[in-house]
């Protein structure tokens, strides 16, 4: 029987074990140095908060892992013997594998500021990371203000975290705007707006240039380099984005640039040994896709894939439409197919905003055949299904406003924007749309 | 504003303390007249209790209603075991004991309770209800902009099973063990409710009348919260209008009304087989003496529950009953709220209540069986067994100690829906239907869910909604009582509570949405 080994306890491994497990009787290991148990990351914000406990981020239950026979290993992966089909763990043990997935996720970026590494300074991505800043910020007595360093999805996370203990916070982003690299100005002012509503002292354009220890070696302040500001702090947490965690197999033979380096089938350079996740870096980019993908559904579309690929059935890694959310302190955001920070040469755009409310859209299209290239929301929910039909059909943004009924994905009873968007669109619409009304049919019908 | 909320803190405190406290107060006071128009208003022959009181009871003043109850409990156990003992059937006091004794003790009340109703209210009541409202109010400001606010729940000792949430299980347990086992040691509290008891039905308020109004106020005050709390969130604030809409005007207002112009007290919206004892003979006898509305009830009550309620339920799911006209499910979604997360994931957990609900559901309409045999065969035992007998048990098990005292004692514990998810036999009954022929489900918003766990956490149905959402399944399940709470609480926008067309209802997937599309074909 073979022996598949899996490195890393995360969505990617946990979905590729699953799926080897649904279709085959190989023998399965995960291991992991973090945790015993699967947790949902993206969950770990909500046991500081207090909305849950550690518990509740695992998404199975103890017994599950017994009876789907997948083995569990605590331990740390030091070296890939790759000759030996060897893994080779800092306890001295080792471990053999007919074949391996790498899917160890990310690390926090650290850039070389001075102080980087004291006491109170920290990232916001492992479980050891929310133990450490339950220490060090347990309440605003003990941490009374927080620099946060980095404006994109984890930095505002953290800062609504410390927030939720009345905790002081000062975020340092490097952009003009909120998340400026990704978002359009029109929804980064919004959230912008809106971290201030939150009583976070949001500082833009602006970067750390060092860390300062009091003579314990525990942080004491931050100094700006644009102003030469120093701000007093007990916490600084460092959110300047994620790379590979990949230092381990740095002397083992496997191919690697920033990630490990992967082909369309998420095969490394060496035979039986794969890569997903976070972790894993494309060859070449597919699409308009980055060639490495730090994000939480296309760890788990790769770990789909690869245990395909692993029961013998070897296909490529084929990611749909692009789709993605997160939420913004009490703003959610969903997006599907692609809205550019700035608009490329082919495309238009139509944004609308709800008066005094955090709501808004913002629709990419094709400026000769109207074609739909993506759509970001804020405040409103969308079904996926609808905007995955409409991509794949190659339908136009008129037909996106006219079918608004059939898109939304509000709890019921929710106010419907519909006529208010319909309205403005008219405006420079070349044709006049109207609103359908929602079709039942329409919605479960599968156009592929 | 903190401030405003101590001062809150406190007078709720003072309010509640008085209250407590009141138990232990007050004067009792039967003279022969009273005690003569009690005996004859009763129908009382035994001339053992009736001497028995006179010598131990009468023209005495008994502070606070204890020893005033034992003296008529010992009057009350020795007149019957000696009428037991001479086979003297007709002069043996029927009665609960401790009803009976209430029922001596709310005749018997004298001095300053019984005669500053008003100013007791206001001093135990309206000191609470505005305390409680301070306390609540302010939190407009506090909880910051409009949305999920459940910062700080699994820190606190009331909602994560600290010492506060066990002092509030005590205290809670207590009352419902004082107010369905003792009623005679509460009857200090049913003074202060009888002004409005009188203007609403003119009658002097009993336990049940003091626990329907306590229920009104608790479920009015807990809701501002749900309003506050919820107020970015339309589908939850229109539900708590309505279950505070059914529980004052259907289950309070209603009923008093009915007993002013002398019909029956009935609860139009209360379904069997909740309503357990709607086919008890007593109830039959008394529907059938009422004349036309009488009539009109019993056809009602039965259509509801054999009509109504499942058409509704195909339609638009048990969340219908359980989350907008339900009493109990009312009181879980007020007062209930804050304890949502406690209830119990586990895998084990949906196996016990597999068993108990639908175990509680057989046992009624057994009971139920029985009931109708005897009352139209006139045989009081069915296969050997006494029909009230297994009345009263189910009165007993069901009706009280897991209605009342599990049922909401344990919300500090086990989560708000105790009774709705482990006990409840209509709740079993809609699920049925719910699970296997309705329109309603929870959609799954494609591949969009990352597994952060908030709807399993705050599911007080115990349901483990992730299990389904992170495969991109839609959530049918017999125990949802739709409260909406999984789709608000989520971040990412994934769950939506809906009704469509029965096809494509449940969609067990293997490859998410997003994924490549062939891929998602080679799985089919």
């Amino acid at each position: 029987m073979q022996h598949i080994a899996i490195i890393g306890n995360g969505i990617s491994g946990v979905t590729a074990a699953r799926h080897i497990r649904k279709n085959s009787d190989f023998k399965i290991t995960i291991i992991s140095a973090e945790s015993d148990y699967f947790f949902s990351r993206t969950a770990l914000m909500y046991v500081y908060m207090g909305h849950m406990k550690f518990e509740h981020t695992q998404p199975y239950e103890s017994w599950f892992w017994d009876k789907n026979k997948i083995n569990l290993l605590n331990g740390f992966v030091e070296e890939i013997d790759a000759d030996s089909n060897t893994l080779k763990f800092s306890s001295g043990q080792s471990l053999q594998y007919d074949k391996l997935i790498i899917a160890t996720g990310s690390k926090p970026n650290k850039f070389g500021w001075p102080g980087q590494d004291l006491k109170g300074v920290m990232g916001m991505y492992h479980k050891q990371d929310l133990e450490q800043l339950e220490q060090c910020a347990p309440n605003n007595k003990v941490c009374k203000r927080a620099v946060i360093v980095g404006g994109g999805l984890i930095g505002i996370e953290l800062a609504e975290m410390l927030r939720s203990r009345n905790i002081e916070v000062t975020f340092l982003v490097r952009e003009k705007s909120f998340w400026g690299s990704v978002l359009p100005p029109e929804e980064s002012e919004l959230i912008n707006k809106h971290i201030k509503e939150h009583h976070i002292d949001l500082r833009l354009g602006c970067n750390l240039e060092q860390i300062n220890a009091d003579a314990s070696g525990q942080v004491k302040s931050v100094k700006i380099l644009e102003t030469g500001e120093e701000i007093e702090c007990q916490v600084v947490g460092l959110t300047a984005g994620v790379s590979p965690n990949i230092e381990f197999l740095k002397t083992s033979k496997i191919e690697y640039q920033r990630g490990v380096l992967v082909n369309r089938f998420l095969e490394t350079n060496i035979k039986d040994i794969y890569a997903i996740g976070d972790c894993a870096e494309q060859r070449e980019a597919i699409g308009e896709r980055r060639t490495i993908e730090a994000v939480w559904y296309t760890g788990r579309m790769m770990g789909e894939t690869v245990a395909q690929t692993i029961c013998g059935n070897r296909i490529k890694y084929n990611p749909g439409h692009w789709f993605n959310s997160a939420k913004f302190l009490d703003i959610e955001y969903q997006t599907y197919g692609w809205v550019w920070a700035k608009p490329k040469p082919h495309e238009s755009r139509f944004y609308w905003e709800a008066e005094n409310e955090n709501i808004c859209i913002h629709i990419s299209y094709d400026t000769s055949s109207r074609t739909l290239i993506g759509i970001n929301t804020f405040g409103l929910r969308m079904r996926h299904d609808f905007f995955d039909k409409v991509l794949n059909k190659g339908e136009t943004i008129d037909y996106v406003i006219s079918h608004l009924s059939d898109a939304n994905f509000d709890p019921e009873f929710y106010k419907s924007y519909h006529k208010d968007i319909l309205k403005q669109f008219n405006i420079n619409a070349p044709k006049a749309v109207s609103l359908k009304p929602k079709s039942w049919k329409r919605i479960f019908t599968k156009q592929l | 504003m903190k401030t405003v909320q101590r001062i809150g803190l406190a007078l709720f405190f003072l309010g509640l303390g008085l209250f407590i406290s009141l138990i232990f107060l007050g004067d009792f006071k039967m003279n022969s007249e009273q005690l003569n128009s009690f005996v004859n208003q009763k129908g009382i022959t035994s001339e053992v209790f009736i001497s028995k009181m006179n010598e131990t009871v009468v023209d005495k003043t008994f502070k606070g209603p204890f020893a005033i109850s034992n003296l008529t409990l010992t009057a009350f156990n020795e007149a019957n075991t000696n009428h037991r003992a001479n086979k003297e059937w007709g002069k043996v006091i029927w009665d609960k004991p401790h009803s009976f004794s209430y029922q001596v003790l709310k005749g018997a009340g004298s001095g300053f309770i019984v005669t500053h109703k008003w100013l007791l209210w206001w001093l135990t009541f309206g000191i609470g209800i505005i305390g409680a409202l301070l306390f609540i109010l302010p939190q407009i400001l506090i909880l910051g902009p409009a949305g999920i606010k459940n910062n700080g729940i699994y820190h606190n000792s009331a909602t994560n099973r600290g010492w506060i949430g066990w002092l509030t299980f005590i205290f809670l347990v207590g009352f419902y063990i004082l107010l369905y086992f003792y009623p005679d040691f509460i009857v200090n509290w049913t003074y202060l409710v009888d002004p409005i008891s009188q203007a609403l039905s003119g009658n002097m308020a009993s336990q049940w009348f003091l626990y329907g109004f306590m229920y009104c106020v608790v479920m009015l005050v807990m809701g501002v919260r749900m309003y506050i709390k919820y107020r970015h969130n339309k589908y939850q604030t229109l539900r708590t209008t309505s279950v505070l809409f059914f529980q004052i005007v259907f289950a309070f207002l209603i009923p008093e009304l009915m007993v002013r112009f002398e019909k029956p007290w009935y609860d139009f919206k209360n379904a069997f087989p909740l309503d357990y004892d709607f086919f008890f003979s007593w109830n039959l006898d008394s529907l059938i003496a009422s004349g036309g509305i009488g009539l009109f009830i019993l056809v009602w009550g039965v259509v509801l529950s054999l009509v109504i309620v499942p058409i509704m339920v195909y339609f638009f799911g048990k969340r219908w009953y359980c989350s907008w006209v339900c009493g109990c499910g009312g009181l879980a979604e007020t007062l209930g709220d804050p304890y949502r997360q406690l209830s119990d994931k586990s895998l084990k957990a949906w196996q016990i209540e597999r068993w108990l609900v639908h175990g509680v559901l057989a046992f009624a309409i057994i009971m139920t069986g029985f009931t109708l045999y005897t009352y139209f065969s006139g045989s009081q035992m069915v296969m050997g067994i006494k029909t009230q007998t297994i009345q009263d048990i189910y009165g007993f098990l069901i009706g009280s100690i897991f209605a009342g005292v599990i049922g909401t004692g344990f919300y500090p514990i086990f989560g708000n829906r105790v009774w709705c998810r482990f006990g409840c036999p209509l709740a079993a009954y809609m699920g049925i239907i719910q699970r296997f022929k309705s329109r309603f489900r929870i959609t799954t918003n494609g591949g969009q869910c990352i597994s952060c766990g908030n709807c399993s956490t705050y599911c007080e149905q115990g349901i483990d909604v992730r299990a389904y959402a992170q495969k991109g399944e839609n959530i049918v399940r017999a125990s949802c009582v739709g409260c909406g709470v999984c789709s608000a609480v989520c971040p990412r926008g994934v769950l939506k509570l809906e009704n469509g067309p029965e096809q494509g209802r449940i969609n067990p997937t293997e490859i998410l949405l997003g994924n490549d599309i062939n891929l998602m074909d080679y799985l089919k």
